[in-house]
Order: C-alpha cells, then structure tokens, then sequence
C-alpha cells in the first residue's frame, strides 16, 4: 500500500513491448536487458520465456514482475549447519533446472519404477513461464531465543531488524516469520506452485514450511508501462516504483553493498512482507468521493487530486493530509524509495463470510530501517487504515545472486 | 486402516521384488556393453537377440520412426513387466530391466498406444536379482518378526477381550491401545488380506451407509467403550476379533514378503498411516490414542529399516545417515509426549506440538519413500 510505482500491462511480450516506441526509451532498455539475460542463460533451452537463474543480483528483485506469486516461509528443523548447507546447494540446482523450465533432478517420469519420481510432475509440458526464485534469510536464522544456532549470530546484518510494532498491526505468529523465505513468481500458478512445492519437499527434515501465501494480479511492476494494476480496492496505487531498468536507483535503494556493514550481502537486498487484509466489505460501500480522497487520486485515471493524468506528478499539499499517497509518497520520507513487488490474495471466505483478500505486500530495499520501516511510520495516519489491517509480517536478508557453480547463501555460508 | 491404502497395497503386492526394474540413462549417452539393440519404427520392432540370459538386461531401443514411440516388455500372461515411455523420433534410449527366466514378448508402441508389433524373446538361467543372500536373509526375519507381533497383538487382545466380556469398562479401555500395537506395527502385511482389515480395523468414518450394519473390529469396541461408556452386547464383537486375528496368524506363514514392495515400501506405508491418520487424530476419535498406534508405525518402519540397513548403507551411504538421523528425530520427539507406559491422549496435544509432530514425520517420511529405490538397485 505504499509507494508508487511505474507498471506493465500482463501479458505484453517481449516483442510487443519493443514496438512500444513512441512509450518509453525505459522500455525498449529493459526487453533488451532482458533479452541479454536469456541469452547468456546456459540453462536456456529456448522452451518459453526464462529468466536466467544466474547472475549477480537474484531474479525476481529487479526483473520484470510476473502475474502470480507462491510466497513460503520455512523454519529450519536440522542444527546441523552442514546438513542445511547441503540442503541450500540442492534448493539451488533444483531453482536453476525449475527457472529453465526443466524438471528436479531425474525429472517426473523414466526414473526406476519402485522409487518416487525426483520431479512432481505438475509442470511437465508448461514453459519456464518467467519463473523466479528469490531465496532470503530471516534474522531467527541467525539467533533464535539468545541461541547461536548455526555460527551466524556474527554475521547477521545491522540492517535485518526485527520489525517494530506498528499500530494497527494484527499479526499472526502462524502467518508471520521464519528462518527462510522463498519467493516464487511466474506467469503461471501451476509454475510457481510446482516451485514452491518441489522445494519443500527437497527440504523435508531440514525445514518445514511455517507458512505460504499465493498471490495473483500484481499490483505493482518493475517495467515501466502505460498501464497501472489496481488493487483490490479499484485504485491503482504504486505509481513511482523504481524499475528494473533503473540502476543508479537499484543501487541507492534497492542493492546492498559491501560497505552497509555486512559484506555477505553486497549485491543482494532486503525483503519485507506483510500480508494486508483489506476489509473489502465496509470499502465497498464507502461513497466514491471518499474513496478518492483516501488514496488522494481518481478511481478511474489514477490521477493524483486535481490532475488529469496517473502519470501526472502529484502536488501532495492538495490531498488531504491523511490521504495514502501524499504520506506515501518520497517527498514526505526523506526521498525514500522502495522496490515494490506485491500480489492481491484472495483466501477464500473467513468464518463471517467475508472475502479473506488483500494485498500481499513485498518490497525490497537496501535497509528497511530507511526503507519500509520509514514509509509504514508515516502511514500511521493514514486514512487507509480503516479499511486495512497488517496480519502477517516478515524480513528476509536475500543474499546476492549465485555465481555458476555457487549456491544460495554461498557468501554467507563461506 | 484406509481404503485407499489397501488398494494401492494389492496392486503393488502383485508385482515381486523379481521383476523389478531400472532405467538406464537417456540416448544420448553411450550404449551399455552388451546392450540388446532394438529398433523400433511406426511398424515394425526388431530385437536383435531373442535368446537372453536371465539377470539385469540393457535394452538400447532406438526410434527410426516418425511417430514418439514406447517400448513394453510384457511377461507370459500379457501384462507389463516394464515400460519406457517418449521415445522420439531419432532417438535411441538404454533402458535397464531385470529379467528372470521365462517368455517375454518385447512390444514397440508408435504414437504410444499400448498396441503395436511384437517380439518373442526367451530368456532362461537365474536370476541376479533377489539372489543377495542379505536380503533373503531380510525377508525371512521380517517375516518372523511378523508373526510374532501378530502374536503379541493376539495375546494382549484376549486379554483386552476379557475386559469386554467382564463388562469392566475401565480396564478393558487400559487394555484397547496396547492390544493393537502389534497390528499397527504390521499394518501393511495386515492390510494385504483386504477381507479381514475393515473387519478388524474399520473406522466408522470410513464406512459407506450401508456398511455401518455390518462394522465390527476395535473402533467399533473404542467407540462403545468411550462414547457409550458401556460394552454391553458388544461382547460378540470381541469374539470376532479374536478369531479375525486368528485367521490372520493362520496365513501368514503361506505369505512370500519380498524386500522390495513388502518391507520398503511397507516401511514408506507405516509412514504414510501415520501422515495421513495419525499425526491429525483421525485414528483414534474417541479414545485419543493416536500416539501409541503412532509409535507402533514407526517402529514396524524402523525394524524393516533396521533388517535392510546393512545393504542400505554399502548402496546408498546418504540415505541411510537421513534416515538414521531423521528416525532417531521421530523418536526423540514422541519421547517428548510419554506418559506412564503409553503417551497423552491426543486431544491434549496442542496445534504447535502436532505441527512440529507432522514436520518430523515428512522428514522421516521422503527419505523412506527412497528405501525401495536403494534396495532393489
């Protein structure tokens, strides 16, 4: 709910983005930087679209934001350090195959007929479909309890805070924390969950999945387009997100670096979750007017207050003053920026017969404590909150991206 | 018991450890010495060889046809000893298969129908597989040590059985979960005579309406004892119990249990009950006595494990520390919830402790599911 940022259409390829001339030069930068990664994908078959796995920076920070997210959580259930080490390298040969659109290990089929397949089989036959995998390290990884547990305790960064209450916060402790994350998107469900799944069961007795959450309809991009997703709310929210094409930007705000404090992390980021409820029932009978003068834009441009366009760059002293985007917005956080990545959830029904929805919430910073931290203090008035409550939280340290031949977490771990 | 379970169990009991088999690795990869060419096309299958030496066979099948093929190698009576399916056009695949002496019929399947032209093959010496005296050895404590647990089972079920027919509720509900450990410990083996298993150890609320008439076997007697707090008229059911038992013990000396599908993958099944029944507390509905058939599944796995540990470890040194590891992680963990001889019932087990309870069970649980792999190799 915070931020704004620059969006893509789904569904636009590649090439259609390319013709997209008279758009953005922004656009034409990021197909071909995306273009460039495939083509030095040794993974890369050619089947569908693939994201390379390798690289300096992990996928699924910077890269285009794809249309459906599986987010889990794990507690790790081994005090073996080398026993998690080794689960961590097969994670990442399976991460490497699934984003190539190949299967686990031996694949899902032909492998001996008395033992199960290495591969689960639900992706067999479905492209890459843009997956990604981003991994990132709770701080309970490094201490839990006053507990050391894996020789880490050192090397935790000052910037992998545990997160302070916020008010209006409701977490949940089954829906909030663990010692790893993993975030999946792809152009699939079926894609992101096979991901998701393949993984813990790879990791079954060295971690437990504590919690997961799917996600559909990005609600933010970091490719810039013409058009903005809206939220479940109706609005589009999120219209100044640093893309991914934007690298003096990624690096003063999304990518740690080796002088921050903790050298493990140069290159990587911090991840920062929150599941959002909204309250879509009492919104939905909130009168326009109010609706607007909530977000402090139009429901139907996207507008900023009394402008005509989304894209038209907002005078916040028109909005009032506890509206969502003037106390989002840079200009009242000390030009803070934050790499959003969020998805709308929609669990069902609660036992009310209320729609369980909302907004998965996911962005990434070089330091929470000046990133998300700061944002979501100054929203503490904001208007929103009446029809929004935080109940799921979590911060991850995602390390950098692996070299060939390395493994996730490989500086950390060293 | 579950349904489901007893049929996967039939069809996986009708294939023996003999015909097992294994795939070799794909076309591109140098043929295997001594590897039986074949070559399929849209109509035609020739096999180089038609008489072949029983033991671990390598076919090299190779596609000159235009459509993805499949190569079948059916026994005497028609059905599929092993298959290796998406074979392409142009490509050739080394496919592994154990062959004990007999009459196969090679079949080619273009466009992958399960119909196509055929070869005669016969195959005649021994067997290589199964021969490990190891695993003979394995197989026959196993079913010794099946036999007597569905003796320990019978004799403390007569005495839960006594309790029954006395009338004396407080006792025979003592007895209830020790009487089934042996059963639970054998689960799979008993699991295999699927006339006596819902006889014995049917839940009601796995029972089709018109089922319900005729349910008898421990739960029925849990669920007087507990719910009802009273077993009176019941006492015929004890009866029946006992002599369901007793026809159980009578055959399983004519039973053949192969280290494959009968102790491997049982151990996988064990675990399996406890996943899916157990670590939820669908077993036990009224009693709650969920852990103790709990720790009797785990340790009828663990005692498979134990008989084929000594080739577990010269085949697969990996999976035997896992499983080692992750045995001894069940195991600390139900130590955790021991009360007096038994364990809480389990309805005072908190969401938390069955979480972490279901976590060291999957830990246990993937790695078991590889223990056929390792011991048919």
């Amino acid at each position: 709910m915070t931020g704004e940022g620059t969006q893509e259409r789904p569904g636009v390829s590649r090439r259609r983005m390319l013709g997209f001339s008279g758009a953005s030069l922004l656009v034409g930068a990021a197909a071909g930087a995306g273009l460039d990664r495939v083509a030095s994908a040794e993974e890369d078959d050619g089947a569908g679209d693939a994201i390379a796995f390798h690289g300096p920076h992990q996928a699924g920070i910077a890269t285009p934001v794809q249309d459906r997210l599986h987010f889990a959580a794990f507690d790790v259930t081994t005090g073996d350090r080398d026993r998690l080490v080794r689960m961590l390298k097969e994670w990442t040969a399976a991460a490497a195959a699934m984003t190539a659109g190949r299967p686990v290990g031996d694949g899902a089929v032909g492998g001996p007929s008395v033992a199960p397949p290495d591969d689960t089989g639900e992706a067999l036959g479905l492209p890459p479909s843009r997956l990604t995998l981003t991994i990132g390290f709770g701080p309970s990884l490094f201490e839990k309890d006053g507990k050391d547990r894996f020789g880490l305790r050192s090397r935790r960064p000052a910037a992998l805070v545990d997160l302070p209450h916020f008010p209006g916060d409701n977490l949940d402790p089954a829906r909030s924390g663990g010692d790893i994350a993993v975030q999946a998107c792809a152009d699939d469900p079926q894609v992101a969950v096979h991901a998701i799944r393949n993984l813990a069961r790879i990791g079954f007795g060295v971690v437990a999945v504590r919690w997961s959450q799917l996600g559909f309809g990005k609600t933010s991009s970091t490719t810039p387009d013409a058009q903005t997703p809206r939220n479940l709310f109706g609005f589009k929210d999120g219209t100044e997100n640093i893309a991914g094409t934007e690298g003096d930007l990624l690096d003063r705000h999304v990518w740690a670096a080796g002088g921050d404090g903790a050298g493990w992390m140069a290159g990587g980021s911090y991840l920062v979750a929150r599941r959002i409820r909204m309250h879509i029932e009492t919104w939905d009978r909130t009168s326009l007017r109010e609706q607007e003068d909530i977000f402090g834009r139009n429901k139907g441009e996207g507008a900023p207050v009394g402008l005509k366009k989304e894209r038209d760059r907002p005078v916040l002293s028109r909005m009032k003053p506890d509206a969502h985007v003037r106390l989002a917005h840079p200009d009242s956080n000390q030009g803070t920026r934050i790499l959003r990545r969020g998805y709308s959830f929609t669990d069902g029904s609660d036992g009310l017969g209320r729609l369980d929805a909302g907004l998965f919430f996911i962005a990434f910073q070089r330091d929470p404590r000046t990133g998300f931290i700061r944002v979501q203090n100054s929203l503490a008035t904001d208007a929103l909150n009446e029809y929004i409550q935080h109940v799921g939280s979590g911060v991850y340290a995602c390390p950098p991206g692996v070299r060939k031949g390395g493994y996730w977490g490989d500086t950390l771990f060293a | 018991m579950r349904p489901v379970s007893v049929l996967a169990l039939a069809g996986a009991a009708a294939v023996s450890m003999s015909l097992l088999t294994a795939c070799g690795g794909d076309g591109d990869e140098a043929g295997a010495a001594g590897a039986i060419a074949v070559t399929a096309t849209d109509d035609a299958c020739e096999v180089a060889k038609t008489d072949l030496p029983a033991g671990k066979t390598t076919f090299k099948v190779a596609n000159k046809g235009s459509k993805v093929n499949e190569f079948e190698v059916l026994k005497a009576d028609g059905k599929i000893l092993a298959e290796r399916e998406n074979i392409g056009p142009g490509t050739s695949v080394d496919f592994v298969v154990n062959l004990p002496a007999g009459q196969y019929k090679l079949l080619c399947s273009a466009g992958q129908t399960g119909k196509g032209p055929s070869q005669d093959v016969t195959v005649t010496g021994g067997s290589a597989v199964g021969a490990d005296p190891r695993l003979t050895k394995a197989a026959a404590d196993y079913k010794a040590f099946v036999i007597a647990q569905t003796d320990d089972t019978i004799a403390k079920t007569e005495k839960f059985v006594a309790a029954v027919k006395d009338g004396d509720v407080e006792k025979a509900k003592e007895l209830y979960a020790p009487s089934r450990v042996g059963w639970e410990t054998i689960e799979p083996v008993a699991e295999k005579f699927s006339d006596l298993d819902p006889k014995v150890d049917a839940r009601e609320a796995d029972l089709k309406p018109e089922e319900k008439k005729d349910w008898s076997g421990w739960h029925l007697l849990e669920k007087a004892l507990w719910k009802d707090g009273s077993v009176k008229g019941k006492e015929k059911y004890g009866d029946q119990l006992l002599a369901d038992l007793g026809t159980l013990k009578s055959r399983l000396p004519g039973l053949t249990l192969d280290p494959v599908n009968d102790m491997a993958g049982g151990a996988k099944e064990l675990l399996d009950e406890v996943a899916t029944g157990k670590v939820t507390g669908e077993e036990e509905a009224f009693s709650h006595t969920d852990l103790v058939d709990f720790k009797a599944n785990v340790d009828g796995a663990k005692k498979i494990y134990d008989l084929l540990k000594p080739v577990v470890q010269e085949r697969d040194a990996q999976l035997a520390k896992d499983l080692d590891d992750n045995f001894a992680g069940v195991e600390t963990l139900l130590k955790k919830h021991e009360k007096g001889d038994g364990y809480v019932s389990y309805d005072k087990v908190g969401e938390d402790e069955r979480k972490e309870l279901a976590d060291a069970v999957n830990a246990l649980g993937e790695p078991l599911s590889r223990l056929a792999a390792a011991v048919a190799k």
